[in-house]
């Protein structure tokens, strides 16, 4: 290959698009890395934290699109402060001074800010693409400015995000020129949406494929907008909580009939069944469906809708579908790959009889033979449910399970959960990520550090019992990247038994465990490249004036990751970085 | 047979014993509560009840196993923001009761347990629709305004809002219209 010239690797490269596999190409020699880094297009920086912007810009000067990561996964809980950090600020100040020609900017778990948006829209002449997932601390302004100053917009998708909506006219100010437009999605704003503007955008943007509307997107604008663009493929709807009048449904009808590129449905925070019916046509066609924020519908509504779907490969829904529910989706839902089951009782205020149990896992595990990725919410447990489970789908890739009350046991046997996991790494040779739940003692982890030998993320909540779980994991799962836990009783022997271990993985939290100050602080002083940041909302904040006797005190929450930067310098106070 | 009677009164008596505290705090409380702190030694049984003893900020008596601990279940704020809402609807915490004005595209929802009296649950109306409801008076109903409220009752019968007592008013009340024009003439105004 050496004898080639550059240009000619190059367009070789060209053709590996992984990050996993483009890191090991540059890898192989200096000329490869070079070759690799001038070529390279799309970055991936799972911690913001782990580099600066002027190092990316001065390694890899030819990037086109970004994806950053702020916050933690537990703040997605309320477990870490509101000011903690995660500024994407700093990384548009640095991209537009180098005059980088960024195209596509994907962030998740940011603070992002008006300012920022604006910089943003005024710095890239071929920005196409913004994805916002979970991030915060904009408003409408900053979309206003993205919406008039990206000329070349394609792509507008934000996700579950906080937005202060100022209910200003953000969709007008696309500009008439702009028709490029592939994807919208404004679903998480709160407040009322111009529809005539919105109208009139979809109308110009021929090449639309995705637009997910919010919740004030009445039925006769969703009407209208589904008749002038029915090559939607990918679509999210309103709220809608009347049932609509015999004219309107028929007009809902007819304009949903003539979607048939349609294969993914989403929003319905609110709707009518009436209305759910209307959508009956297209329900063959679907390969995604997302009822996950319908809190009203009744169980047999949703199943009377998921019998249409036999095409489904991606489900999203309430436990109150039931098991019941749950053993149609499994009859009739043979392609399904992708399951997750949310909780619609959050606070355990009725003996809900509707909710999911181990029954409705073990019909779809038995039903289901493509499924690889699950996220279920219960009440109850078994082993024995678990262990037929792993026998079903060896296949699971992501296995996340959480019973609602934490260190339930085995409601049968009143044992605890460990034979039921140990069954499911045990099977599950390609398992990836894995969250446990329920009863646990060290003894489940014994397994996870022997079986699960690609796991790369777990999450640990209320288990275990003593250092040992937590080193069983740290020596067994060589490809762990990703390793959370809270409320668990493990200290600073596991923590400090192989420092090494931290070289290898992206990040760690702990919070509500034992490890104690003076445990992190050893682990500070023995891993300079490890930001060890104790996290702390106590009213005394400065932990670094408490004297040396409070080396023994317990460590609220802990958040170490490996950086080639050192400390931070937007840390708040309630932050501390040894 | 005596002796059964006796039991039973001793029983009922319990029942019927008038106290002063909380619905459900008796001694089984205690109890309940010394049995977690017992579970402290083996297990972090719940953590945040745990919490609660040790704290000194904290005095909320720890509640039995069922209380919310932070970040838990783990599901997103957003998610958990958006779903409840609504289940506070429609667990009736609260009296949402849906609202109607002639003429206007949607439905509304309210609930009657935020108000006090009619004039703050007028001005909410009021504020929600925009219009003008006029003055109340108990000989004629509204006056000065071609608006007039009225509510269907349990009965299903369709009354002027004002004229109960407002506590009859928040538990007979199962929705509200807002009439206009004409119709309104026939409940609302003298004239």
């Amino acid at each position: 290959m050496n004898y080639f010239p550059d240009e000619v690797i190059e367009h070789i490269f060209d053709f590996i698009a992984s990050h996993k596999d483009r890191n090991s190409i540059s890898l192989v020699s200096k000329s490869w890395h070079k070759i690799e880094r001038c070529s390279r297009k799309r970055v991936f920086i799972g911690n913001c934290y782990a580099i600066n912007p002027e190092r990316l810009i001065e390694r890899f000067p030819s990037l086109r699109s970004l994806t950053l990561k702020g916050k933690p996964h537990f703040a997605d809980f309320n477990l870490v402060p509101h000011e903690w950090g995660g500024f994407v600020h700093p990384w548009i100040v640095a991209l537009a001074k180098a005059r980088v020609g960024l195209e596509e900017l994907r962030l998740k778990r940011m603070v992002v800010s008006d300012e920022s948006l604006e910089l943003l829209s005024r710095s890239f002449s071929s920005f196409k693409s913004l994805v916002l997932v979970s991030c915060e601390g904009f408003t409408t302004d900053g979309l206003a400015s993205v919406a008039a100053n990206c000329r070349h917009l394609r792509e507008l998708d934000l996700q579950e995000n906080e937005i202060d909506d100022h209910r200003g006219q953000w969709l007008n100010c696309f500009p008439e020129s702009s028709t490029a437009l592939t994807s919208l999605n404004f679903s998480c704003l709160k407040g009322e949406t111009n529809l005539a503007a919105l109208e009139r955008l979809v109308a110009r943007s021929p090449n639309l494929e995705s637009l997910k509307v919010n919740r004030a997107v009445p039925l006769d604008a969703l009407t209208r907008l589904m008749s002038c663009a029915p090559q939607l493929v990918d679509l999210g709807v309103g709220s809608y909580e009347n049932e609509p009048d015999q004219e309107s449904f028929m007009k809902l009808m007819a304009a949903i009939k003539k979607c048939t590129e349609l294969r993914s449905l989403s929003g319905f925070s609110e709707v009518a069944p009436l209305c759910l019916t209307a959508f009956y046509p297209i329900c063959q066609n679907l390969t995604s469906l997302n009822l996950s924020y319908a809190a009203e519908i009744q169980g047999n509504h949703l199943i009377r809708f998921i019998q249409f779907c036999k095409r489904l490969q991606r489900l999203w829904i309430l436990d109150s579908i039931g098991d019941k529910g749950l053993e149609v989706v499994a009859s009739t839902c043979k392609e399904l790959q992708e399951l997750r089951v949310f909780p619609s009782d959050l606070h355990d205020e009725e003996d809900n009889d509707t909710a999911v149990t181990e029954i409705g896992l073990v019909a779809i595990s038995a039903g289901c033979p493509k499924l690889h990725s699950i996220l279920y919410f219960c009440k109850q447990m078994t082993n024995a449910a678990l262990i037929t489970v792993a026998k079903n789908c060896p296949n699971f890739i992501r296995f996340r399970l959480c019973i609602l009350e934490p260190n339930k046991p085995d409601h049968t046997t009143s044992q605890s959960l460990d034979e039921g996991f140990g069954a499911i790494v045990q099977a599950c040779k390609g398992l990836r990520r894995l969250s446990v739940s329920g009863l646990l003692t060290d003894k489940v982890f014994l397994y996870i550090g022997m079986y699960a030998e690609q796991l790369e993320m777990l999450s640990i909540a209320f288990a275990g019992d003593t250092d040992k779980g937590m080193l069983y994991v740290l020596n067994g799962c060589k490809k762990m990247r990703k390793l959370e836990i809270r409320d668990s009783p493990f200290g600073n022997a596991a923590l400090l038994a192989d420092v090494d271990k931290y070289r290898t993985m992206r990040s760690l939290w702990m919070s509500s465990c034992e490890v104690t100050l003076g445990g992190c602080k050893r682990l500070a002083r023995n891993a300079p490249w490890l930001n060890v940041e104790i996290i702390n909302e106590n009213e005394n904040n400065d932990v670094m004036e408490r004297n040396e006797e409070d080396e023994r005190e317990k460590v609220d929450r802990l958040y170490l990751y490996r950086t080639v930067v050192g400390a931070r310098k937007d840390a708040p106070p309630c932050v501390t970085i040894l | 047979m005596e002796n059964v009677g006796v039991c039973d009164e001793f029983v009922n008596l319990k029942a019927t014993e008038l106290r002063l505290g909380l619905p459900g705090t008796e001694d089984g409380g205690e109890e309940e509560r010394q049995k977690v702190s017992c579970c402290k030694s083996n297990k972090r049984a719940f953590p945040e009840t745990e919490k609660d003893i040790e704290s000194t900020g904290k005095t909320e008596t720890a509640s039995p196993p069922k209380a919310q601990i932070v970040g838990w279940p783990p599901v997103r704020s957003y998610r958990k923001n958006n779903i409840q809402t609504k289940k506070n609807e429609s667990e009736g915490q609260g009296m949402y009761v849906k609202v109607s004005m002639d003429g206007a595209p949607y439905l509304r929802k309210i609930d009657l347990t935020v108000y006090k009296q009619y004039p703050e649950l007028m001005k909410s109306l009021e504020n929600m629709f925009k219009f003008s409801v006029g003055e109340y008076c108990e000989r004629e109903g509204y006056k000065g305004s071609e608006f007039v409220p009225t509510y269907e009752d349990k009965d299903g019968d369709w009354m002027l809002v004002g004229d109960v007592p407002w506590e009859m008013f928040v538990s007979s009340c199962k929705r509200l219209r807002i009439m206009k024009g004409s119709e309104a003439k026939g409940l609302g105004c003298g004239v």
